[in-house]
């Protein structure tokens, strides 16, 4: 079965070649990331971005993201403000950042605020891929540990989207300690008893995998997404083995026990939703915990 | 038989002739004490000048040397009474990843390291000290009776890296060492880190969130090999020098990054040379971090531990 999400490509012929989707006006079309099928922009964008034809989660900005989950105009941002430093001077970094904000539009790769989600409000952080793989150096750590810190101190859950490719190279060893700053924080958090849903996009590895986004009070993926710890060609390298087509994916993780629940992206904003629900009534006072 | 690094060559070379000489004088009976003198002294500033000028690779291959003391290495020295407690109770036991109680000048402790092998065997036995899931469950729940009896936690980070296995993803690598990192920050007890060989990315942090990372002067710390970084950005990993360079992964550059609380100094020619004399430069930085951590009330410590990562990394901004 699942072969077939990655193998369509073959199966149409059709598909247009370079040249021709050069014909295609800018932004009215939109191809398919699984199965290659073109369609109506504004059909894509209606069904979430979601594929139409192969059900296919295709990756989206982290301002639609918001835009899809949150009550409509609920979003106030945080912190757009802060930029990316070359740390460690770092050669050509700064100009790769620079051409990733030109393309994005975006400071960092990741947006932080507050919304309320049908009427429940929650701290939200939503990374993207677009910019630098969504890899996470000091910014990003630092938007995420002051949203968990924020969420806190206003007692609101923390609702974060993970969209990564792990620690960013570029920012070296301060990029690792991201993930502590990142989990020191939501120790914090947890320990006022505070919710923390971590919902894991298309692709989430590496250290990102490796921190915050483990450690939701629950663990939620979309379908198909890519999910693991090491790339798989250094664990086929180490191994000397093939690995299954499915390994590293939600639905593998859901199988070894590692997720919550795998949940679909038009189900995503009721699920939150309920979720949200069910932790802001009733349940045991501050108190009572330890 | 000898491991000898690229750098320390000229030093080994001297030295051997030096040998060569006093076998001389004793075989053929020829005084050459004059000459052997004279070389001594070469030795003596030849030495001073490769090991004090160490670049960033030399400082790799000297975090990786197979002599490198390792953690079951200085729990001899500098503890009391070790035993070594297995198993996380859910899956296995992890070599890699070793632990246990033990005193410190008469405190009761929790020790917890990293544990690579000193030959094939050992090392394949330990997994060349790459843990699995159940590794950091091990240290998880060690850490967890420490402080439930009030134990302060020393960890030792020396690791490659968390294995990239298949079996590892399954049961959860991501999972075993984000829970860690959490929990670690929210330990009671005070939780000393000193990184003592390679800290491998996430794999060494897994063991290594606490009020006080220390680091051997040679030892390294980065987010991923200098092999693994070359092969990404520079499509070659023949670049790892460059890349060693580019990342700052020293001791030097951790302090200077404010990540470390403090850099160990190393005997000259590093850590291996006198594994005795190197324990006796490390126990009194451990003994005056346990005291100054031991002074503090719980939420202090939590503050302070708090605030230690809070303030790491740097950006700008364009505040109104």
């Amino acid at each position: 079965m699942f072969k077939d999400m990655f193998g369509k490509k073959k199966h149409y012929k059709s598909t247009p070649n370079k040249q021709s989707k050069k014909e295609v006006p800018e932004g009215l079309m939109q191809k398919c990331t699984g199965c290659g099928k073109i369609f109506y922009r504004k059909e894509i964008y209606r069904n979430l971005f979601v594929c139409p034809h192969c059900d296919y989660h295709m990756t989206i900005t982290a301002y639609e993201r918001v835009e899809q989950l949150v009550d409509n105009g609920s979003f106030e941002e945080w912190n757009e403000d802060i930029q990316t430093k070359n740390i460690l001077e770092f050669p050509h970094y700064q100009e790769k950042i620079e051409k990733d904000k030109e393309k994005t539009n975006m400071n960092e790769a990741i947006v932080t605020g507050k919304a309320t989600i049908d009427g429940e409000a929650a701290a939200i952080a939503v990374m993207d891929s677009n910019f630098r793989m969504g890899s996470m150096g000091a910014v990003v750590g630092e938007k995420i540990a002051r949203a968990v810190e924020e969420a806190r101190i206003q007692s609101l859950p923390f609702i974060i989207f993970t969209a990564s490719g792990g620690a960013r190279m570029q920012e070296g060893v301060v990029s690792l300690m991201q993930m502590g700053k990142t989990s020191v924080a939501l120790e914090r958090h947890s320990r006022a008893g505070l919710l923390f849903v971590s919902v894991m996009t298309h692709p989430t590895t590496g250290g990102v995998s490796a921190s915050f986004a483990s450690l939701g009070d629950y663990n939620f993926a979309e379908p198909r997404a890519l999910i693991g710890f090491a790339g798989r060609r250094i664990i086929e390298q180490t191994i000397r083995e093939k690995l299954p087509k499915d390994f590293q994916t939600s639905e593998f993780l859901l199988e070894h026990g590692q997720l919550d629940q795998v949940i679909h992206r038009h189900e995503l904003r009721a699920v939150l939703g309920s979720l949200l629900d069910i932790h802001s009534t009733g349940g045991e006072t501050d108190e009572a915990r330890t | 038989m000898k491991h000898v690094l690229d750098f320390e060559r000229p030093v080994i070379d001297l030295r051997e002739k030096i040998a060569e000489l006093k076998k001389l004088t004793e075989e053929k009976d020829i005084d050459l004490t004059e000459e052997i003198h004279t070389l001594e002294e070469r030795l003596e500033n030849l030495e001073h000048d490769v090991y004090t000028n160490l670049k960033p690779w030399d400082r790799v291959q000297m975090a990786r040397h197979p002599q490198r003391p390792t953690t079951l290495d200085y729990i001899e020295h500098l503890f009391e009474g070790f035993m070594e407690m297995h198993g996380d109770r859910l899956y296995g036991d992890d070599p890699a990843i070793i632990g246990g109680v033990a005193k410190f000048e008469g405190t009761p402790v929790t020790v917890i390291g990293h544990q690579r092998g000193k030959d094939t065997k050992d090392n394949i036995y330990r997994n060349f000290g790459m843990p699995h899931p159940e590794g950091y469950r091990k240290a998880l729940r060690l850490m967890k009776q420490a402080e439930k009896f009030g134990r302060p936690i020393f960890t030792f980070i020396d690791t490659k890296g968390a294995y990239p296995g298949k079996a590892a993803e399954e049961r959860g690598q991501s999972e075993a060492i984000a829970r860690n990192l959490k929990e670690m920050a929210g330990l009671k007890v005070p939780v000393i880190c000193v990184v003592i060989g390679e800290g491998g990315s996430g794999g060494a942090l897994g063991i290594g969130i606490g009020d006080r990372i220390l680091m051997l002067e040679n030892a390294t710390y980065s987010v991923i090999s200098p092999e693994g970084a070359a092969s990404i950005l520079w499509k070659d990993a023949a670049y790892a020098q460059q890349a060693a360079e580019s990342m700052k992964i020293t001791s030097y550059d951790l302090q200077d990054l404010n990540i470390i609380d403090e850099l160990v100094p190393e005997i000259l020619g590093g850590a291996h040379k006198d594994l005795e004399r190197q324990a006796e430069l490390l126990k009194p930085v451990l003994r005056k971090e346990l005291d100054s951590l031991s002074s503090l009330d719980v939420d202090t410590r939590l503050e302070e531990r708090f605030e230690k990562y809070k303030n790491i990394g740097e950006y700008a901004s364009s505040e109104i």
